[in-house]
């Protein structure tokens, strides 16, 4: 047993990661229990159940549902991997893209608009092609490439009616002419463990869309941007996603909170579920941090 | 061997050692994802559908 701690590791189904990373919990004797997020409940009266976790892990796979038990967990004074605040920066790309922004991490031109027509002037302004992007989602879904202003004005109408509310945040990027690969790069703790292309000829170089991976070298100057890049954010366990710019050179596009690495466990050799679990541990140690503890973060 | 029948096509899917409960399926005759619920007996339901909020 790892000092008798007790760790929580809330997941809603079992990906090949979570296999990993409870398989490593099982190797290192840790004491740890299975949260499926379908079957919890919170009673904020009695937040003593959840007082029993030193730390939890989420691994929930619907970003809502793992931001509002990561709320409540911090509230209880419960420390998590990763801290509400950093998910809630992280899961949208808004708040990522301002943090970015705030540190001065090298990112993609964004611009923002929260009806149709402004939202037009910022795309005509871009150029294009643009992209178009929902400020929450994952695994490159409703991603859209815009190459002229009639496809821009049907597709700002479209997620005006028929998208919730939230699709009318539109968080439009310029289009970056990539060589046919993105890079991601995994930080846990303040190291960059390893880093993959995800090589795809569609321009969505999103592995969960089909992309395939190759090994990337982990160069200082890839080390030094993902290391600002998790900082700004708020740190913890973290996938981060390059891009190389023709003329800007490499640029922060994405970070993930709760990142999957099915490609670049086995393709780098690292064992990252395992680093997942001694980086949990030492949470449950070290307890509530100030990250934890606060409320609001933009 | 574990053995399940797909809930959709009905097929004999085995399910290879090491599998959890929680863990998605996809079955090799009509793809469809289905979810471990329990390994003894072995019980398979239709996946949750992919939902906006999901990934990583």
């Amino acid at each position: 047993m790892q000092n008798n701690l007790k760790i929580g590791v809330l997941f809603s189904r079992l990906r090949v990661e979570e296999k990993w990373i409870l398989s490593s919990l099982e190797s290192s004797g840790v004491n740890y229990d299975r949260l499926d997020d379908r079957e919890i409940t919170f009673d904020l009266e009695h937040p003593q159940p959840w007082r029993q976790y030193d730390a939890v892990l989420e691994r929930s796979i619907s970003y809502t549902s793992g931001l509002y038990a990561l709320r409540l967990l911090n509230s209880f004074g419960v420390p998590t991997v990763n801290s509400a605040a950093v998910a809630e920066i992280c899961g949208d790309k808004l708040a990522t893209s301002a943090r970015l922004s705030h540190a001065g991490v090298p990112q993609p031109h964004v611009a923002t608009a929260f009806t149709p027509e402004a939202a037009l002037q910022a795309i005509e302004s871009f150029g294009y092609p643009v992209v178009l992007k929902p400020v929450t989602g994952s695994w490159g879904r409703l991603l859209a490439k815009v190459n002229d202003r009639e496809a821009a004005e049907a597709l700002l109408e479209h997620k005006a009616t028929l998208g919730s509310v939230q699709h009318s945040i539109f968080y439009i990027q310029e289009y970056i002419q990539k060589p046919g690969r993105d890079i991601r790069a995994i930080v846990i703790g303040g190291r960059v463990l390893t880093a993959i292309y995800r090589n795809a000829q569609h321009w969505i170089t999103n592995t969960a869309r089909g992309g395939g991976g190759e090994l990337c070298p982990v160069t200082p100057e890839i080390e030094g941007l993902c290391l600002r890049a998790a900082h700004a954010v708020g740190g913890g366990v973290l996938g981060i996603d390059l891009i190389e710019h023709p003329e800007k050179g490499l640029l922060v596009n994405e970070v993930n909170h709760t990142t999957e690495f099915h490609t670049a466990q086995p393709l780098s050799g690292v064992d990252i579920a395992g680093e997942i679990v001694t980086y949990t541990l030492e949470v449950a140690r070290k307890g509530m941090s100030p990250a934890h503890s606060k409320e609001e973060v933009c | 061997m574990n053995t399940v029948n797909c809930t959709e096509c009905d097929a004999a899917i085995t399910l290879s050692t090491g599998t959890e409960v929680g863990e998605i399926i996809v079955c090799p005759d009509c793809g469809v994802d289905l979810e471990v619920t329990s390994l003894d007996p072995a019980q398979v339901s239709p996946a949750p559908m992919e939902q906006e909020d999901w990934g990583e």
